[in-house]
């Protein structure tokens, strides 16, 4: 790769470049416009309400200092939602993770029929959450849907949207089956990108292929495996929201949701807008966090190649 | 021994294609019956004969999960959004990243790192704020409403600048000695060998717009703005409580959601996974 050493913080540049002090802000002005209005001040409003306490009949807001955020770390329920958020995240990414990695090991492998596997696998990635969702309530449905049926014969009776574990199961499945199809374009290409002659030396130094792949393959594909990682904990906790809210059609009572959605409880239908902004500010924190670790990554999944 | 080991690894395969492939097929094949006969036997394993029935249904009557419209009206703004944004996107980002990559200019790094903080916050965690003003703006109700607020976010400009800064020097050297501007340079050497990569964002980004939920919810209650991904929040809606859900109807409506980017990032796939895994690193 020419532009192997790629760094964020743009030191890298043009040896040639326009002068000019005009024409570049011209042409950077449609994306500053939309990101100053539709971005900095919305996500300024957000740290600026979760300072404050808005009175219920719009008379006005009162700071409050930290209660907000005392408020929320301090409330069971709270609580409650961040651990199903955590046991939720891992089960979904570690789930589409490894069913992906093991799809694309035997995608790799095999000749026959192997372009027809790779689009039958990776088409859902078009499917939206929604619709996964959907397509997850009519399955799981207690009266008409055959994953329920198939369970009943097994003395599991099935409740979505009664029994807090079972409407767990099925979003957790949901949201995998949504998931697996990027995973997978992502370690396919991985593997497609190891060179046939560490294959080759691998074969001949190593015969069981169990462990070829664990001594050779996996270290290769771990900075994929890394960087996939930090897009999954992302998706289980922003993109499935669709599915969550179509699963629980709307109605959430006692079933579980995750943070994001409790943001969006709490400001929309709760109207406590200096909660659901601490909230916010929280949830920001945290993916500051996650993108940090993940940019790190690609710098040096970039220096690698 | 080696034929056992790829029979293995095909049914690994075939498991894996049944995972994927089965829901939406038991979608479809459900779609395709009446509603009392999916309520009495469950969900169906083959065809019936109501197909052409219920997708007439769905998409020309107005008034079974929305009240004025009907699922036509819905893919027209599925289209609206999905097009819009994409194309949307790639134009402001394809200029900023040339701004970016190509000029030397005061505050240069500044204006970079604004755009790129963009990254850090999905719309999900300030969704009230953005809600709040885009309201105040007047624009609840209105395409740029639900398009422009979307556009926000830098992806399209940071994979933009990934491949600008890839394309060889010696292209702009040569360029500015045959005296072309930064327009003329723009338009006849960086858009043309940009194409393969505008198409690949243009596919990824189009499937993003079209799949977008929980801000076309907030964003339309007039019903002759709904999208197609909007309309299944309807379904929910008119779902609870009712005898005996139109189940088949519901599917037909997942199935026509689904359908466009489906068969664009089928047709599209080798553009499609190329634009995925090169715009990530």
């Amino acid at each position: 790769m020419r532009q192997s050493a790629v760094h964020l913080s743009g030191a890298l540049m043009k040896k040639v470049q326009f002068q000019s002090r005009t024409v570049p802000f011209l042409l950077l002005l449609p994306q500053l416009a939309i990101v100053t209005i539709f971005f900095l001040w919305p996500a300024a409003e957000a740290v600026q309400s979760s300072f404050y306490l808005e009175d219920p009949f719009g008379f006005g807001a009162t700071f409050v200092g930290m209660d907000n955020f005392t408020d929320t770390l301090t409330s069971s329920d709270y609580g409650r939602v961040a651990r199903f958020t955590g046991v939720f995240t891992f089960f979904v990414t570690f789930l589409s993770l490894g069913i992906a990695l093991l799809l694309a090991v035997k995608a790799d492998k095999v000749l026959r029929g192997a372009s027809s596997y790779k689009t039958l696998l990776m088409w859902v990635y078009a499917v939206a959450p929604p619709v996964a969702g959907l397509i997850g309530v009519l399955l799981f449905d207690q009266h008409v849907g055959p994953i329920t049926e198939f369970f009943a014969l097994l003395g599991w009776d099935m409740q979505i949207g009664v029994s807090f574990f079972d409407t767990s199961f099925a979003m957790t499945v949901t949201a995998v089956w949504k998931q697996v199809p990027v995973n997978f374009i992502f370690f396919l290409s991985g593997l497609q990108g190891i060179s046939k002659s560490v294959q080759e030396a691998a074969s001949i130094d190593c015969r069981s292929g169990f462990r070829r792949f664990w001594t050779v393959t996996f270290p290769l594909l771990a900075p994929t495996g890394f960087f996939l990682l930090i897009i999954n904990i992302t998706y289980a906790f922003f993109d499935t929201f669709g599915i969550i809210d179509v699963v629980l059609k709307g109605e959430p009572g006692n079933n579980p949701v995750t943070l994001v959605y409790k943001v969006y409880l709490d400001g929309f239908r709760g109207n406590d807008l200096g909660g659901s902004s601490a909230q916010s500010v929280i949830l920001m924190l945290l993916v500051f966090i996650l993108t940090v670790i993940q940019f790190r990554l690609i710098e040096r999944r970039v220096h690698y190649t | 021994m080696n034929n056992k080991l790829h029979l293995s690894d095909h049914l690994v395969l075939l498991a894996g294609v049944f995972f994927m492939v089965t829901p939406v097929l038991l979608t479809f094949i459900t779609s395709t019956h009446d509603a009392i006969t999916i309520y009495r036997e469950g969900v169906q394993f083959l065809p019936g004969d109501q197909f052409l029935q219920n997708y007439e249904t769905v998409l020309f009557r107005a008034g079974g999960f929305t009240k004025e419209v009907d699922g036509f009206v819905m893919l027209k703004n599925s289209l609206i959004l999905g097009l819009g944004f994409a194309i949307g996107k790639i134009v402001i980002s394809m200029l900023a990243a040339y701004a970016i990559v190509y000029f030397r200019f005061p505050f240069a790094s500044l204006c970079f790192w604004v755009i790129f903080s963009t990254l850090l916050l999905p719309l999900e965690v300030r969704i009230l704020p953005s809600y709040e003003i885009v309201q105040s703006l007047g624009m609840v109700n209105t395409y740029s409403g639900l398009i422009v607020p979307l556009i926000a976010s830098a992806t399209g400009t940071f994979f933009f600048r990934q491949f600008f800064l890839s394309v060889p020097d010696e292209l702009l050297e040569a360029a500015r000695i045959d005296g072309a501007g930064p327009w003329k340079f723009f338009k006849d050497i960086l858009v043309p060998l940009s194409k393969t990569m505008i198409a690949a964002i243009f596919i990824i980004m189009f499937v993003y717009g079209w799949n977008q939920y929980l801000w076309p919810t907030l964003m339309t209650t007039d019903e002759s703005l709904f999208t197609l991904v909007r309309g299944i929040k309807q379904i929910m809606q008119v779902w609870v409580g009712s005898q005996i859900p139109a189940f088949n109807e519901a599917m037909a409506l997942a199935i026509l959601a689904m359908l466009p980017p489906v068969i664009v990032v089928i047709v599209f796939q080798s553009w499609f996974v190329k634009g995925l895994v090169e715009s990530d690193k």
